[in-house]
């Protein structure tokens, strides 16, 4: 909680705190100043991210305000001058033993048998101040023991003692508030509408706040002990937020990952992908020899030293017939060991992305921004970029707090209404291939005539707040995987011409892209360009260092004719993917908890990746895959250890010469990365060079929009096995306006023909999120791959929409 | 048919419109639903969620809240017989049972015609006329057996007149609905933009200053 402007003189408030005169902040709860001051004060409902309620009264202490000394519940009272506090008072402890027996009424004593039992706050406090006995002798009240609220989060009811933190995170910090206090009185419970589950992305944190055993996450349930828990801080690669993490492993098998307060990033919440993708690293899937393809066609297991000296001589071509595509899913050492491979033996062509992001120039040269100056209060951000919820989660939490408690304004600049919709302040939907000119239309003024089918009224709207003089940060990434980057590019410069002071997040979604970029493996030519010198036979070898681009880049015949074209496909992954089973040799790497490394996320913060557990087989970490190909190369490359790794990076890299490798996360927060140097085209010059032939709208056809939703096909929501099942249908959109013009009704089964002829049956569904004009599918959702219909090619793709 | 009927949704979007925040006009659309179809629906929560743009748990929340919005179907007549202090002094508790001989169910129950449902409520208020009962709300004072099975004998005629029923059906808010003409409408003004005192209030003229 951001404590309220004070205006007072004095920059601090003198307190009394158990005979001890302390200074506080004006406008801090008491709560939360005695904590500061080593006070600990015992209680369940507060929770220092969300607003106090005063729900389960545990924190009662004595207060004197000048009236003479009472109880007041100290998460409720701001700090006074003068104010007088007793914590330890015969009158606070027989109020804290009374509060201990009331939630005790009704809980029930299974705590031998309950995940909570051993780090549960109810239990603690029990011990540390209650009462010793119970004088309820009655029956406890009782409900059908866990019962699921999704598919996710078990919800056992006894165990509830009415805190309100799941309700309170669901609406205040989620906003999805699909939990709710029914009933009253002694009936009151925790619950969801009948068949409306808690089905909300973030479901994970209301386990990990909640202060019993009431809520269990299903991935962990009875899996472990927490004394059996061996944990290790870390940060989450599941995108590029870098969301602090905590990962926790029992017989050497991570078993559960907990959010971590870190102030500057996620602010201990996690998406439920952060939280419980870890069940992948277990997957039995998960590649744990080196894999070279026999005479017959078939893998066979080999030994390092052999897959490396086959991989090696897939190298042994010009080098630039080589082209490298990902990198994002390494750690930075394993990023820069792969750099300085590729540097030595000529190989100019690395791109991290796989045809789904940014011109890189432009991710360069573009002032960058913190998460902490998104979400600034009174801030306005831009938001032109596909749905955070979806890509995003933890950044679009920050956000979503941003616009509704410290009064930030969103404009939405993306092809449909996105999770952030309804807290946005302004939104501009204009048609596929029309963003650079409504940008366009924005940074030049001219707001009086309509563009891309935005209304000048919304324009006009969307300019007096960019106008403002509020400071303006803009996250900028594909809002449409259907339509050509270069769009994204030129919207973007047309902002920063407008607002010269505006600073920019990328909104690349990849893990450690970021990574990639600043450690030089993201050069030369794009995977899209790869691909199709590939396809026309100019590229012999093509590496994929964890890329999975057959299901991954939008262009799906593309990627196919590649593959069939290069002589030599090598893959390093941690999962025989699409991709990876079609390479010649496979070669297994160690993952997320399993190498140490570290990460930067998309405001170039520095963090670290730890490991908690060992990998699977022979996997190795991927600073030790490209020493050994070094070798096999005859490189001279000398690192013996990730020390030298690091040393290496911080004299070659200037934006790491500054790291302070051991310590990276002292004091929480990961520091920001130091100046690149590099000099790059500047903004101008690289909008300049993009142009994009947009085709004008024909009258029959649809506008294909196509993004990305959280749970899809992707391999690690796959391998997880609690996440699988929840991979995304591919439901066609249209909006409501277009099924009468269409002869469509919703819910029927139609049929979609793409540009190339290409056709595919659907059933389709009206949203509210989407312009008149466009036809909306989720990427890598089951059930449909839209990816066929996707051409790197052309600027957007038109399709149509028939019944039956 | 148990989501609004297109009449009802009408009054809804009328009674949203005139509240600054949407989801104030909760309750007077619950009442709405529940004057419908005699108690409030799921389908019908539903259907107030996607009007005011909230989730159905938090229309739930709301409603199972308050003990006079039904979630189960009731009788046309649900009965209250009060037994809180005065009343159960008065002989509640034997009107409660001789209530359950008479009508052939228990406390909770309703009848197999859906005419009655018999429940046993706290304090009615009208504990000077005790014991006391109430028929959709509407009270009955000083209720003998003899009164009991009277009353029971009068609402099973009721039933069967057409619209000239005395106690109108569960549910049924008033006979007559208000309307407020659009000229003379306050409107909906959003708390942060309400500039000025309420317009009910006599606004002072500021003191000129000399």
């Amino acid at each position: 909680m951001t404590p309220p402007n004070d205006t007072e003189a004095s920059p601090t408030v003198s307190i009394t705190i158990n005979g001890a005169a302390v200074e506080a902040n004006p406008g801090e709860l008491l709560i939360d100043a005695a904590e500061r001051h080593g006070v600990y004060i015992p209680r369940f409902c507060y929770h220092p991210r969300m607003n106090p309620v005063g729900m389960c009264r545990m924190c009662l202490v004595d207060v004197d305000t000048g009236r003479g000394p009472g109880l007041q519940p100290s998460c409720m009272i701001s700090v006074s001058e003068g104010m007088t506090v007793d914590t330890e008072s015969e009158r606070t402890q027989r109020a804290q033993e009374g509060i201990l027996e009331l939630l005790l009424v009704n809980h029930p004593l299974d705590c031998p048998v309950c995940d909570k039992g051993g780090e549960c706050p109810l239990q603690d406090q029990t011990v540390a101040y209650g009462p010793g006995e119970s004088r309820f002798v009655e029956e406890k009240r009782h409900y059908e023991k866990p019962i699921p609220i999704s598919d996710l989060v078990y919800l056992d009811r006894e165990r509830c003692i009415l805190c309100d933190r799941c309700t309170r995170f669901a609406s205040e910090v989620a906003g999805d508030p699909l939990i709710h206090f029914i009933d009253r009185g002694n009936e009151t419970q925790v619950n969801t509408f009948p068949d409306e589950p808690f089905s909300s992305y973030f479901s994970g944190n209301t386990v990990q706040i909640c202060p019993v055993g009431a809520l269990t996450a299903e991935p962990y349930r009875f899996k472990a002990r927490p004394w059996d828990l061996a944990e290790n801080e870390s940060t989450a690669v599941v995108d590029s937020t870098g969301a602090r993490v905590v990962l926790q492993s029992s017989r050497d098998e991570l078993v559960r990952v907990l959010g971590v307060d870190s102030d500057a990033v996620n602010w201990s919440w996690l998406s439920d992908k952060e939280r419980f993708t870890y069940e992948a690293n277990r997957s039995e899937d998960r590649l744990t020899d080196p894999l070279v393809r026999s005479e017959s066609g078939e893998f066979a297991t080999a030994r390092w030293s052999d897959a490396a000296a086959f991989a090696a001589e897939a190298f042994a071509v010009e080098p630039d017939r080589i082209g490298v595509i990902g990198g994002a899913r390494l750690p930075v050492e394993g990023q820069f060991m792969w750099s300085s491979l590729l540097t030595g033996l000529g190989v100019n062509d690395v791109d991290p992305q796989i045809g789904d992001g940014l011109d890189l120039d432009l991710v360069r040269s573009l002032p960058r921004a913190t998460i902490a100056d998104a979400a600034a209060p009174g801030g306005v951000v831009v938001l032109l970029c596909g749905d955070l919820k979806e890509e995003l989660p933890t950044l679009y939490l920050r956000l979503r707090h941003a616009a509704v408690e410290d009064g930030a304004a969103l404009i939405e600049l993306s092809a449909r209404a996105t999770g952030l919709a309804r807290y946005a302040k302004a939104k501009l939907h204009p048609l596929p291939g029309s963003i650079d000119d409504v940008a366009g239309a924005l940074a030049a003024g001219t707001l009086n005539e309509a563009v891309g089918g935005v209304d000048p009224a919304d324009l006009a709207k969307v300019a007096e707040l960019l106008g403002s003089g509020r400071p303006v940060t803009v996250v900028v990434g594909r809002t449409n995987l259907a339509e050509d980057a270069g769009l994204i590019t030129r919207a973007a410069a047309a902002l920063h011409e407008l607002v010269p002071t505006a600073k920019f997040l990328p909104a690349l979604r990849r893990g450690n892209i970021n990574g990639a970029i600043e450690t030089g493996l993201a050069r030369g030519r794009s995977t899209t360009e790869i691909l199709r010198d590939a396809a026309a036979g100019e590229i012999e070898t093509l590496v994929l260092l964890g890329a999975d681009p057959l299901a991954d880049h939008p262009d799906r015949a593309l990627v196919s004719s590649a593959f069939d074209m290069v002589e030599n496909l090598v893959a390093v992954d941690t999962f025989k993917t699409a991709s990876s089973a079609r390479a010649d040799v496979i070669l297994p790497a160690a993952t997320f908890g399993e190498v140490d490394g570290s990460f930067v996320n998309l405001e170039r913060r520095i963090s670290p990746l730890r490991a908690k557990v060992t990998a699977p087989g022979q996997g190795r970490a991927d600073w030790m895959i490209a020493a050994e190909l070094a070798v096999a190369l005859d490189q001279d490359i000398d690192v013996a250890s990730l020390d030298d790794v690091r040393a290496q990076l911080s004299a070659a890299v200037p934006a790491f010469a500054d790291v302070d490798w051991n310590n990276m996360d002292r004091g929480g927060d990961g520091p920001l990365l130091g100046s690149s140097g590099a000099t790059g085209p500047s903004l101008a010059e690289i909008a300049a060079a993009t142009s994009v032939a947009v085709p004008a709208v024909d009258g029959y056809g649809l506008r294909l929009v196509v993004d990305r939703k959280l749970w899809d096909l992707g391999t690690m929501v796959q391998q997880s096995p609690s996440l699988a099942h929840l991979a995304a249908d591919a439901t066609l959109s249209l909006a409501p306006a277009d099924f009468d013009a269409l002869g469509v009704d919703q819910g029927s089964t139609v049929t979609l023909s793409g540009p190339g002829g290409e056709t595919a049956e659907l059933n389709v569904s009206a949203s509210r999120d989407l312009p008149r004009g466009v036809a909306h599918i989720p990427f890598r959702a089951s059930g449909f791959d839209v990816g066929t219909f996707l051409s790197a090619s052309t600027a957007v793709v038109d399709v149509r929409v028939n019944a039956g | 048919m148990s989501r609004l009927n297109a009449n009802n949704e009408l009054l809804a979007k009328e009674v949203i419109a005139r509240y600054p925040i949407k989801k104030s006009a909760l309750i007077p659309l619950l009442h709405l639903v529940q004057e419908q179809n005699g108690y409030v629906t799921s389908e019908g929560m539903t259907h107030l969620a996607e009007l005011l743009d909230i989730t159905s748990a938090e229309v739930l929340g709301t409603c199972s809240f308050y003990e006079m919005f039904k979630l189960e179907p009731v009788g046309r007549y649900v009965i209250n017989v009060c037994g809180t202090m005065s009343c159960q002094l008065l002989g509640a508790d034997e009107l409660i049972h001789h209530a359950e001989e008479r009508l052939g169910i228990k406390v909770g129950a309703t009848t197999d015609d859906g005419l009655f449902t018999l429940e046993k409520a706290e304090c009615q208020a009208a504990c000077t006329e005790a014991p006391c009962l109430q028929v959709n709300y509407r009270h009955e004072y000083r209720v003998t057996h003899g009164d009991f099975d009277a009353l029971v004998d009068r609402l099973v005629a009721d039933s069967k007149k057409n619209g000239s029923a005395v106690i109108p059906p569960h549910g049924t808010l008033s006979e007559t609905r208000q309307h407020i003409p659009a000229g003379r409408a306050v409107g909906a003004v959003a708390p942060d933009e309400v500039d000025g005192a309420p317009v009910w209030l006599p606004v002072d003229e500021p003191e000129e200053t000399a």
